[in-house]
């Protein structure tokens, strides 16, 4: 029960320490992100994957401590319908590129 | 957590019992999701075609970028810290912290708007490759939905100009409008990542 978020008073809206911890963790993954592509260690292909896993977890960080989204059976709904969003944008980015592509190549326009 | 769940249930009118018009707010902001997602695969299929004009790499540099996404990561605690003090019905701070995030804000807008005018005086217009409309389409959309959000935070400041206690319909708007600011951030993550430093590599 030492977590601000199980604590009875932060349920929905959290705490200053845990906004700061969400903060800090946000700070860190841009830096990073930066820092991947700045530098030019990484290949082409390589530095897409880091920056594309960092952007991942920082979208997490950001659900987590600023949006308080949990698994509590009070937010099913919001879930549910975010579940819902995810999927429907996840077929739409990918099912666009997949066929623009195939389309590109068989055009033999790229 | 047992407990918790007792309590929920027995007492409706608890204290951080969400509301059906939270709820619905967070269904508008799926659908705004949506939108976003459209756009992001439509600079996804366009993001090479150039058309002989500037590319990404040409066109973005790394410090406007980073003092963009800084105003606009700072600006997500001070809302955070705006919401903390409504909690405990300090209205005075709540009223401080949303002028310091509506600044944040401006600060956002105000550079990209700069940035615009620079790529647009530099003949790198929406008009000039698909790559460009896409862009300025998914990017000009984040940065409309931003001024909406700074429109929104001078009502609520307006709103609260003078009351000493936050009733739960004003908590409800300012729940809404932290949603509504904390979404935009994720979307900026998108943003930076996939239409900036993506271009960048």
């Amino acid at each position: 029960m030492s977590n601000p978020h199980t604590s009875s008073s932060g349920e929905s809206h959290g705490s200053v320490s845990s906004y700061i911890i969400g903060f800090v963790l946000a700070v860190v993954l841009t830096v990073l992100s930066f820092g991947v592509v700045m530098s030019h260690s990484l290949s082409p292909a390589g530095t897409l994957a880091a920056v594309s896993a960092l952007a991942l977890v920082q979208v997490l960080v950001h659900l987590h401590y600023f949006l308080h989204m949990g698994g509590d059976s009070e937010q099913r709904w919001n879930n549910m319908c975010f579940v819902f969003t995810v999927a429907f944008v996840a077929i739409l980015i990918v099912g666009s590129v997949f066929i623009m592509n195939n389309t590109a190549l068989h055009m033999m326009s790229r | 957590m047992a407990q918790n769940t007792t309590v929920q249930t027995a007492g409706h009118d608890e204290h951080h019992h969400e509301s059906p018009v939270v709820f619905g707010f967070w269904v508008y902001l799926m659908t705004d999701c949506i939108i976003f997602g459209t756009l992001f695969a439509v600079f996804a299929v366009l993001r090479n075609q150039f058309n002989g004009g500037p590319t990404g790499h040409e066109l973005f540099e790394f410090g406007g970028l980073g003092l963009e996404t800084a105003l606009l990561l700072v600006s997500s605690i001070t809302y955070g810290f705006g919401m903390i003090a409504a909690h405990k019905s300090q209205v005075s701070k709540v009223i401080l912290w949303l002028g310091v995030t509506f600044l944040l804000g401006l600060g956002f807008v105000g550079l990209e708007l700069r940035e615009f005018a620079h790529m647009i005086a530099e003949g790198a217009g929406p008009d000039r490759s698909a790559f460009l409309s896409a862009f300025f389409t998914l990017v000009s959309t984040h940065g409309l939905h931003v001024t909406c959000g700074l429109i929104w935070i001078v009502t609520l400041i307006a709103q609260l100009m003078g009351t000493t206690e936050i009733p739960e319909r004003m908590m409800n708007k300012l729940t809404c409008l932290s949603l509504f600011w904390h979404f935009l951030d994720i979307v900026w993550i998108c943003v930076f990542t996939y239409v900036y430093l993506a271009s960048m590599i």
